[in-house]
């Protein structure tokens, strides 16, 4: 099968006290080649550490990932990420941090600067190209971390809450702009979000993860991104269904943070 | 007394320029902290006032002329200076027999640095006679007053009255010559008024100094001109400091990156941080002596723990999202650690360069002030010992000097190399 599964991953942390945490218990997953999924759930449902595993920062303690029938032992160019911040390098200028894949594979300019420049133009960044990291806005550097990880033509591209720093309308914009290049590279996304709505208008699959253990708890395949790319994004949240899929997660997450507020009360 | 009338002065110029100042110079600057309302405790709205600055290095240097009656400094601004030229003072005596005369002294005080002269006055009638003194100014000087006359006070004489007020002895007396005290055997002491002003050999002017610098800079001093001896102080900085960066920075790389290193040389830089330089300058010298190896070796291990551990942070201050978003772009170790750890570093490195070349050039002068035969430790040093205090202060002003040029340097490559400091 093709695609990017993820195949009975179970993730034990050992403290140095003793105890563990079971971060993830058996999550399995298969994403088809060009799928975005979003990936939701309360705080500390081990979403960032599926996205380590699946990038190959972390070794899970059971099960595997597969991508395209190779099983993913480390950290390699066919899976991007994307970060929520500081991850650019600020020794270099925009267009050198969007070119960094290419370059460390010593491919000469002629080989990458049209598309560099090309990303650099969709995401608006044509002008800003020569400006160093620290001269651009939050939501600029976001865009570069973007055309970075694209330029390096990844398989997957791994999204840890990539516009959770942002304000609501460069958030919007950017949300636009996922879309948009999700749909003219063809490339498989997993986005992670801590907006409910974010993760139902861009979510093709959408996943919701449950704590202690983290594990799968709903799945849902929506229609909203397909309707979004091209479009107003504010239109489609007037679209059929949108509201009441928000509301049905915006309500079982609610209850598993309740939930985990009271379990801690009872500790007490 | 002078250092109390100093810090008077300090402290009347530094509230009247401050208040001159606020009063004259209306705030013209309509940049972005000058809408801030809140500025007490907001600590970027304060920078430092360049008028306040200036006021203050002119004040010193003016206080320095005026406490030293330098020739820079219009006469009325300088400190009352000392008595200089001809005075004299009576004094009664009183023979055995109770019979009594009174003679005179002449005192000439000569200035400061001028050689006291001899001159001979009339000795007068009675039994005691008149005396003629020479003395430097800002001294006290103790008068054989009875070396002249027919009753000494060998035969019984003694002093009853200075200017015609009674003085025993042990007894002090204020006139407008100046002080007078009788010591227990009777003798005059004579101290004519002593103003506020320094002796050279305490603190000479600054004309002395400048003058100093000129005549070293030309004839040089020692054996070597003053450019030579600066010279040798910064090459050894910078020899020192070179190989102590040259060794310090892989090896703090190599703390950071590997556990075995770290491990290994923890300990030994974990104890050699604390000892301070200037401890190992005799163990230095009893290996090395005093040639260049010497010092050169002291300032490369003055260096090399700063650069070791300035180096070390700088490796563990890179954020992880930077690391793990080279190895997901592709990169392999060493262009992980070519394109990202040491970019990363460099503002670390740079701030341990700064603090490294400020100790060492703290060290070398000391190293020199201990035993060299040429820089500008050794210079102070052995102008020291002569009292050439105008050597000694022009050799404290140019170590200060080159000091603060070597911090403005370094912060200019920092500008200029690592633009993104402190702005991500
Ligand atoms: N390196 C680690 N050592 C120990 N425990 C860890 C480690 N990393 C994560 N955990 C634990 O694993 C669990 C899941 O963490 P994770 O960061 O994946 O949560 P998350 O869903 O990303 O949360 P958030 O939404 O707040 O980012 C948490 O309970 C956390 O305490
Ligand atoms: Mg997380």
């Amino acid at each position: 099968m093709s695609g990017l599964s993820i195949e009975n991953v179970s993730m034990r942390f050992d403290l140095p006290n003793g105890t563990s945490v079971q971060a993830l218990k058996d999550v399995s997953l298969h994403l088809n080649e060009g799928e975005l999924m979003s990936v939701l759930g309360p705080s500390g449902c081990g979403k960032t550490t599926l996205l380590n595993i699946i990038a190959g920062f972390l070794a899970p303690t059971e099960g595997e990932i597969v991508l395209n029938h190779h099983k993913v032992v480390g950290p390699n160019a066919e899976r991007g990420m994307v970060f929520q911040q500081g991850a650019l390098f600020e020794w270099m200028d925009v267009r050198d941090n969007v070119s960094f894949g290419p370059r460390m594979k010593r491919q000469k300019e002629a080989e990458w600067g049209e598309y560099v420049d090309h990303l650099l133009a969709v995401t608006g960044l044509a002008e800003f190209k020569d400006k160093a990291i620290y001269e651009l806005s939050g939501g600029m550097q976001q865009r570069v971390a973007l055309a970075r990880c694209l330029a390096n033509d990844p398989d997957v591209i791994l999204m840890d809450e990539p516009l959770g720093a942002l304000d609501a309308l460069t958030r919007e914009k950017m949300q636009g702009l996922v879309l948009k290049l999700w749909k003219e590279t063809g490339k498989t996304i997993i986005l992670i979000t801590h907006s409910v709505e974010e993760a139902v208008l861009l979510g093709e699959r959408l996943v919701v993860m449950a704590p202690r253990p983290g594990r799968i708890h709903k799945e849902y395949r929506l229609p909203f991104a397909d309707m979004g790319v091209g479009a107003d994004l504010r239109e489609v949240k007037h679209a059929n269904g949108y509201a009441e899929t928000r509301e049905e997660i915006l309500e079982m997450i609610w209850d598993m943070e309740e939930e985990i507020m009271g379990r801690t009360e009872a500790q007490q | 007394m002078i250092g109390f009338a100093i810090l008077l002065v300090y402290i009347a110029i530094f509230a009247g320029s401050f208040l001159a100042v606020r009063f004259l110079v209306r705030k013209t600057t309509r940049d972005f902290t000058a809408l801030k309302t809140v500025t007490f405790g907001d600590e970027s709205a304060v920078s430092a006032n360049r008028i306040a600055s200036v006021v203050s290095v002119v004040t010193i240097f003016l206080i320095w002329g005026s406490f030293t009656g330098s020739a820079w400094v219009p006469g009325f601004l300088h400190a009352p200076g000392p008595f200089v030229g001809d005075t004299s003072f009576s004094y009664t005596s009183e023979a055995p027999d109770g019979r009594r005369d009174d003679a005179t002294v002449f005192v000439r005080v000569v200035g400061f640095g001028e050689p006291t002269e001899k001159f001979e006055v009339d000795p007068g009638a009675g039994f005691a006679h008149d005396d003629a003194v020479s003395m430097p100014a800002s001294r006290s000087s103790t008068i054989l007053f009875d070396k002249n006359d027919e009753i000494t006070r060998k035969d019984g004489a003694h002093i009853i009255a200075i200017d015609g007020k009674p003085i025993m002895p042990g007894g002090e007396l204020r006139t407008d010559a100046g002080r007078f005290v009788l010591t227990e055997k009777g003798a005059i002491s004579f101290s004519p008024p002593a103003g506020l002003q320094m002796e050279p050999i305490w603190l000479p002017p600054p004309e002395r100094v400048v003058e100093r610098v000129v005549e070293i800079a030309s004839e040089g001093y020692r054996g070597s001109t003053l450019w030579q001896h600066l010279g040798y102080s910064l090459f050894r900085v910078i020899a020192g400091f070179f190989f102590g960066a040259l060794l310090g920075i892989p090896l703090g790389y190599a703390m950071g990156l590997s556990d075995w290193f770290r491990g290994w040389f923890e300990p030994i830089v974990e104890f050699m941080r604390p000892v301070p330089p200037l401890a190992l300058i005799p163990l230095v010298i009893i290996w090395f002596g005093i040639g260049e190896t010497g010092k050169i070796i002291l300032l490369f291990l003055a260096s090399l723990w700063i650069m070791a551990i300035s180096a070390r942070a700088g490796v563990s201050g890179v954020n992880i999202s930077k690391v793990h978003a080279a190895y997901s772009l592709g990169a392999s170790k060493s262009q992980i650690m070519r394109h990202v750890i040491m970019p990363n570093s460099l503002p670390e490195i740079f701030t341990g360069a700064r603090v490294a070349m400020g100790v060492c050039w703290g060290t070398v002068v000391a190293a020199e002030l201990v035993a060299a035969s040429e820089g500008a430790g050794m210079m102070i040093m052995v102008a020291s010992k002569f009292q050439l205090t105008d050597i000694v202060l022009m050799g404290i002003i140019l170590i200060g000097v080159i000091g603060f040029g070597i911090d403005i340097l370094m912060r200019k490559a920092e500008n200029f190399l690592v633009p993104w400091k402190g702005r991500s």
